[in-house]
């Protein structure tokens, strides 16, 4: 019975990985920011006990992945592959960049994404077939985040041409990434404010609901580049027109109009799922809540509301993760936030400028999602209990 | 009620119809966003030609999503790949959390400028809400129909076509449309990156403070937008209708 | 001839199905009934390879069911579930002719066909024919699953707990047709259910299954004169036998010479509506007649009470 067996995502999986170490190369190194690089492998990147190092932890993993083995293994080599290739990077751009060089960039390559992605994977599907409840799942995101935070500090990273771009840039980045957050989080916060309350409204007059879902569900359709645009027209009048509306921060461009575009954006899945997670509150509750005497508020805030609260976080979920997405398009209109980096880089065909405004965002929207669907997670009752049984 | 949002909605074609054909019939309507000597309707290029690059850009993105997609799903439900049904929906998930931007930006390393990372990056981006879609379609079958199936001598081929997908249609039809609608909307962005869309339109204005190009941009995207969707949506009510539900 | 050997199913460890042996006669109805979990459904899909047996061989007219492609084999037994399992997205036409299109019929003999059923479940395929399956009654729909496992004609039709989601009024008039349609087509038919009185109501042979065996296979009088365990008797309910033992046969056979007051009764109803009749109308004795109208004889409450009593 304990003959050993191939697996076949691992197979697939440590084809890539074989592919990403051995066939294409490791680290990209170019003169300065704007020639074309040279691509240089795995041996060529590193000194040489770190680059024996590399490959053997990786091959460790192509092993363990290829054959079929326990999820706690896999996830053990997965996150081990995962963090020597974070820590080879990093030694990788100061062993390629000469002592002093400022003007040098060393760059990830296509090898290193590859392995990154065939190791993510394994760890994805590792996790996966463990299914660990969602408190571990935070921990084991705040461990990562730990780690990526020490190799920020640790000065590991910084020979990486994206922290090279980070570093001549350092304030401006973090007061970017204020407003990212305060687009996202605070339209998130009115729209939640302003979204129950219509989605109970909605839930308990019929008429109300039909054109009020119907209009935001048109407004989830225009294309956020547009309605951040189009905003400009009205926010612009008012900042003219209406007395101490411009002193406040209202202005056509800017903050203003990316927040309300976001606001409005975040409107319909709360109030949507305010009305779909009352509807689903069961008959028999709601009567027998009526039946002993409750009121029409006491039935909402004692029976009606926690049980449908689930459905609202979900809703919550879904607003934070597409916000954070389209924060960055706010700097179209001057709002800042990521976007800011990416579109200048962009501009200046400078991909490391691309990375410094694109990676923050995703890591932000992917550690949003975790947290959230660990947060529902534990906000329904019995799913987790009856899953595990 | 039906026949009224019919006409609304074939009068809304109409305009959009002549707004692209005779923009210069609406200045009038736009004049009073523009300073007094700007132009007021788009003159770096033909509106109905960006608008025909936008949907030709669109449909191949999505098209291509879709294929691969339902390809995937289709793979993933059938019992040889049933190992891989757990992971691709977390990674479908995980997907998910990619904002469009950031897919699109990380492209353009890879592809170049222009067409390409558009496209690419609609593609990926359009890939999720079908695969997401057709799974839950092939999966959420009603048991009894596919028992019938098997017991009535179907192959497995015979099944899928005859059976699963027709069945799964509905629920595939609204995951297009949900690419349809996001790749519209992303395609605007597609033009940060020298992509011919109607998002040039929208850039030159915000560029150039023009507010009537950010509105005639934007309308155009939104008409569309609001026009497909419900078109797909009255296809999916009319084939879920038919099944009963 | 439908001849089940010693046929397993294993999962994992347990048995679901354990060394069962059956020999169906041809164009009877057996029913195999048990509880839940008895292996009843999972033996019955055994024999179209829905299932595949860990062991043991199952032939049908001789042949064993291994030797053509379970699909193929398919085609050749007729299935029918509970709740139906008629594709939502064909019409009932369509749906009846599910296997005969799979086996490349032509399309006038389809249609034939297809008309054919439906005027014998009482749909008419004007009407019904064109419609989707939604839009009939539970009934209707039923009788439709029924009609599209019969639509190629085959030898043996296998059902699962088929009148299972309808109500008692339906039930009833289903099981009727069932046996008329049998008869008609002389069609092998194994039935599964959980529930006593229907296979009381359809069998030519019961088979009772518990854990995975088949602890008794009999007629249905033999299974309530001599029940092989006390989970048989159990099932059969006790307080019920006498009137089982009645419901069997048709009061033709408890006929007896002499005359009684009365309206007649028929002698093609069962022995137990005999007596009811007789407990209701407070007589000791009524007139039988055939089903020309001619009176031949009576059926007396003694004599059936006779009738009804178990083995001493």
């Amino acid at each position: 019975m304990r003959q050993l067996r191939f697996d076949k995502l691992g197979a697939i999986i440590a084809a890539l990985a074989l592919g990403g170490a051995f066939i294409a190369p490791f680290a990209t190194f170019r003169a300065n920011r704007i020639v074309a690089g040279e691509a240089k492998t795995i041996v060529e990147s590193l000194p040489q006990p770190w680059s024996a190092a590399v490959l053997l932890v990786i091959l460790v993993g192509v092993l363990v992945a290829a054959m079929r083995s326990p999820a706690i293994l896999r996830l053990v080599a997965a996150f081990a592959a995962l963090a020597v290739l974070a820590l080879g990077i990093g030694v990788a751009a100061s062993h390629l960049t000469p002592e002093g060089n400022t003007y040098a960039r060393v760059s990830p390559a296509s090898g290193f994404w590859v392995m990154l992605f065939a190791f993510g994977l394994l760890a994805a599907d590792a996790l996966t077939r463990l299914r660990p409840a969602p408190f571990m799942r935070i921990v084991v995101l705040v461990a990562v985040l730990a780690f990526v935070g020490m190799l920020l500090l640790s000065g590991t990273w910084d020979g990486l041409s994206i922290l090279r771009e980070y570093a001549s840039r350092v304030d401006t980045f973090w007061a970017e990434a204020r407003k990212h957050v305060t687009l996202a989080l605070g339209s998130l916060v009115a729209a939640t404010i302003v979204g129950i309350p219509l989605g109970i409204l909605c839930h308990r007059v019929a008429r109300l609901r039909d054109g009020l879902l119907g209009v935001l569900n048109a407004i989830q359709t225009i294309p956020s580049i547009a309605l951040f645009g189009i905003l400009i027209a009205p926010l612009g009048w008012i900042a003219a027109n209406v007395p101490g509306a411009a002193t406040i921060g209202i202005r056509g461009i800017g903050v203003a109009p990316a927040f309300v575009a976001l606001f409005l954006y975040s409107l319909l899945p709360v109030v949507a799922n305010t009305v779909v997670g009352l509807a689903g509150v069961p008959r028999d509750a709601n009567d027998a809540a009526r039946g002993i005497g409750m009121t029409d508020w006491q039935r909402l805030v004692g029976i009606e509301f926690p049980l449908a609260f689930p459905v609202i976080l979900t809703g919550i979920r879904i607003v934070l993760v597409q916000n954070i997405g389209l924060a960055t398009i706010a700097a179209l209109i001057g709002g800042g936030g990521f976007g800011v980096f990416v579109f200048q880089g962009v501009g200046q065909t400078a991909m490391d400028l691309v990375l410094l405004g694109a990676v923050p965002t995703v890591v932000l929207a992917f550690a949003a999602a975790i947290v959230l669907d660990a947060v529902i997670e534990m906000a329904t009752p019995n799913t987790r209990q009856a899953e595990a049984a | 009620m039906p026949k009224l949002s019919t006409l609304f909605r074939l009068g809304v074609f109409l305009v959009l119809l002549a707004f692209l054909l005779q923009p210069q019939w609406f200045e009038p309507l736009l004049r009073p966003l523009v300073q007094a000597n700007a132009p007021v309707i788009y003159n770096q290029g033909s509106l109905l030609q960006l608008t025909l690059l936008h949907l030709r850009t669109v449909a191949i993105a999505v098209s291509a999503a879709a294929m691969v997609a339902l390809a995937l799903a289709i793979l993933v439900t059938r019992e040889s790949g049933a190992e891989f049904l757990p992971l691709s929906r977390s990674l479908v998930n995980i997907g998910q959390t990619f904002p469009p931007v950031a897919v699109l930006a990380l492209a353009v390393p890879i592809f170049g400028f222009g067409e390409k990372p558009t496209l690419i990056a609609l593609f990926l981006y359009g890939l999720l809400p079908i695969f997401e879609n057709a799974l839950t379609g092939l999966t959420t079958l009603p048991p009894s129909v596919m028992e019938a199936a098997r017991g009535a001598g179907m192959t497995g081929g015979q099944r899928l076509l005859k059976v699963e997908l027709p069945l799964a249609m509905p629920v595939i039809l609204a995951g297009i449309r949900l690419s349809v609608v996001i790749s519209l909307a992303t395609a605007t962005i597609g033009s940060t990156v020298a992509a011919k869309t109607l998002g040039e339109v929208i850039i030159a204005g915000l560029q150039s403070n023009n507010l009537a190009f950010v509105v005639q941009g934007g309308l155009i995207v939104a008409t569309l937008a609001v026009l497909l969707h419900d078109g797909l949506q009255a296809a999916e009510r009319k084939l879920a209708a038919r099944m009963g539900r | 001839m439908i001849e089940i050997k010693n046929i397993t199913k294993r999962y994992g460890e347990t048995a679901v199905v354990d060394d069962v042996s059956l020999t169906i006669a041809p164009r009877t109805v057996t029913v195999v009934v048990g509880t839940s979990g008895s292996g009843k459904t999972t033996l019955l899909r055994m024999i179209n390879r829905l299932v595949e047996p860990t062991s043991g061989t199952i032939r049908l007219d001789g042949e064993d069911n291994r030797s053509l492609p379970g699909y193929e084999l398919r085609r050749r037994i007729g299935y029918a579930i509970q709740g139906h399992g008629l594709f939502p997205h064909r019409t009932v036409a369509q749906n009846i002719a599910t296997v005969p299109t799979l086996l490349g019929w032509e399309r006038a003999r389809i249609d034939a066909k297809v008309d054919e059923l439906l005027q014998l479940f009482q749909l008419d395929p004007a009407d019904f024919g064109p419609r989707f399956p939604h839009e009939l009654s539970g009934g209707q729909q039923q009788r439709v699953g029924v009609a599209r496992a019969l639509a190629a004609e085959p030898k043996v039709l296998l059902m699962d707990e088929p009148f299972g989601a309808l109500d008692p009024i339906i039930r009833a008039k289903a099981q009727d047709d069932l046996l008329a349609i049998q008869k008609h087509f002389e069609t092998t038919v194994i039935l599964v259910t959980h529930d006593m009185e229907e296979a009381f109501q359809l069998a030519d042979r019961i088979a009772v299954m518990d854990k995975g065996k088949v602890v008794q296979y009999a007629t249905p009088a033999e299974m309530l004169i001599k029940p092989a365990t006390p989970f048989v008797e159990s099932l059969i309910g006790v307080s019920e036998r006498p009137y089982r033992l009645l419901a069997i046969e048709p009061v033709l056979s408890a006929v007896e010479p002499g005359s009684a007051d009365g309206t007649a009764i028929s002698s093609t109803l069962s022995q137990r509506e005999a007596l009811a009749e007789l407990l209701w109308s407070g007589r000791s004795a009524l007139p039988v007649a055939d089903p020309a109208g001619a009176i031949i004889g009576k059926v007396s409450l003694e004599g059936l009470a006779k009738r009804a009593a178990g083995p001493v």
